[in-house]
């Protein structure tokens, strides 16, 4: 989904934080996104390579952490590990499973120098 | 980006609030001044019923900043004017050299297993120290959410929906599952009963805005350009230019999109995603995200079933998978079928807003009460 929005808010979070503490380029962008966040890796990669050329984060490594999906099923009463919010439980097969983790999409750190 | 609005691309338009710029950036440069000045600058509005007029105005600060950006403008028209005030220190020094100078050589760092989590050993320490002399790498740490700028906006319309009692719905479906009818004949329902506004949102026209005032219901149009979504943002401008009164029913209708609309929170208490059964049943499992997003679902257009082959309980059973939270409502805008529960369901909701401002006022008015007796009892 509207992985270029997300492009720029990284772009717009780089930029700020750049210019907040006064560091001329961007090496490495760290990035944290839950397999449940409904992000496509591989699109967001490609957005971001177009949106940070020019700036401080031109040619920048962008290094992206999948965070497990996790839910709670009812029926087990525990935190089971998914990879889709349609999952079943692994553990019982039922539908009962409420997404609790893996939904994140953030910038964890930059390196600067 | 616009500065007003905050739309990315330019194109996004809230009716009452229009104006055109288009960015093209390519070439990159970096300069770091702290300066004086004061400068002079008009803006030009055009108004919706095609008056246009400018304001110049004039204003001086000091700051100091360091912009790292580039751009060449084309098809741009902002004006803007510096004077800069004479004999302020004003110093550029553009790293443009360093920039170009550095670009071709990346630093590449081998990081072992980096599909993993067990690559990520940095520690807290300044990382990647390299020969003393040479451009040392230090790691920020940012821990932002990528979409935190629309949360800090979605939690500033929620503070104003709380503060003013109003009970705000986020209407989520793809293009054609009948929002704008049921919309329509919901405020016609209401018409006695509560006060109506609408958000539409749409990528062109105000042709759903105008069905919405046809009915007497005040809505503000919001175009969205090229946007596939209605952010926090553009609602909170939409907010400002319909001023609705205490304990109103607002109708956010969004982009016709299952996908991205999820996950732009707008501030509202809920989203109902309405699926009309000429669509497949299987639309929650192909597109998790809306329906786990969602609070309630409608299930519109009821009144065609008996021509169709669509599986009702088998659509629900598909969206309660990923979300087995959710509640579902069979409605037909056309027959009337099912309006009722879904009416009560929204005076319910409104009910319940008006409900914690009363009580929100009750407690203000309590610590008033209090504080001048404890003024009386001093003086």
């Amino acid at each position: 989904m509207h992985e270029m929005s997300l492009a720029e808010g990284i772009l717009q979070i780089v930029e700020d934080t750049a210019a907040n503490q006064g560091f001329k380029r961007v090496t490495e962008v760290r990035l944290e996104i839950g397999a449940l966040s409904g992000v496509e890796v591989e699109a967001l990669s490609f957005c971001l390579d177009v949106v940070l050329k020019g700036g401080v984060a031109d040619g920048a490594r962008v290094e992206l952490e999948r965070l497990p999906g996790q839910g709670w099923c009812l029926a087990c009463g525990e935190t089971v590990e998914i990879t889709a919010l349609y999952d079943a439980c692994p553990k019982c097969g039922g539908y009962q499973v409420q997404a609790t983790g893996g939904t994140e999409m953030r910038v964890k750190d930059l390196l600067v120098e | 980006m616009c500065t007003v609005c905050g739309c990315g691309q330019g194109e996004t338009k809230i009716e009452g609030h229009e104006h055109e710029h288009e960015h093209d950036h390519s070439h990159p440069h970096t300069h770091e001044h702290d300066h004086d000045h004061g400068h002079v600058h008009g803006h030009e509005h055009t108004h919706p019923d095609g008056t246009s007029h400018s304001h110049p105005h004039e204003h001086g600060h000091v700051h100091p900043h360091v912009h790292s950006h580039e751009h060449s403008h084309t098809g741009h028209d902002h004006g803007h004017d510096h004077l800069h005030d004479a004999g302020a220190g004003h110093d550029h020094s553009h790293a443009d050299s360093e920039l170009h100078g550095e670009g071709g050589q990346m630093h590449y760092h081998e990081h072992k297993g980096s599909a993993g989590k067990g690559d990520l050993h940095y520690g807290l320490g300044p990382a990647h120290a390299h020969a003393p002399g040479l451009t040392q790498e230090r790691m920020v740490r940012i821990e932002q959410d990528i979409l935190g700028k629309n949360n800090r906006y979605a939690d500033g319309n929620r503070k104003h929906f709380a503060e003013h009692g109003i009970f705000a719905v986020n209407l989520v479906s793809s293009p054609g599952s009948g929002k704008t009818t049921l919309l329509v004949k919901t405020i016609e329902l209401l018409k006695d009963k509560a006060k109506v506004a609408v958000v539409e949102g749409d990528q062109q026209t105000s042709n759903d805005a105008d069905r919405i005032r046809a009915t007497g219901a005040p809505a503000i149009q919001v175009n969205t350009g090229k946007g596939c979504h209605l952010d926090a943002h553009m609602v909170g401008h939409a907010l400002e230019r319909l001023a609705l009164p205490d304990d109103s029913l607002l109708m956010i209708e969004n982009v016709g999109n299952l996908v991205c609309p999820a996950a732009f929170d707008l501030g509202e208490a809920h989203k109902v995603v309405i699926l009309s059964v000429t669509e497949g049943e299987d639309k929650p499992l192909k597109y998790p995200d809306m329906f786990n997003a969602a609070d309630l679902m409608i299930l519109n257009k009821v009144d065609l079933l008996p021509y169709l082959t669509f599986d009702v309980a088998k659509c629900v059973e598909f969206a309660r998978r990923v979300n087995p939270k959710l509640e579902v409502l069979q409605v037909s805008a056309t027959s009337g079928a099912g309006m009722g529960e879904w009416l009560g369901w929204l005076l319910a909701g409104l009910a319940q807003a008006k409900g914690s401002r009363e009580a929100n006022v009750d407690l203000l008015k309590k610590r008033i009460a209090e504080l001048e007796a404890a003024l009386a009892a001093k003086g």
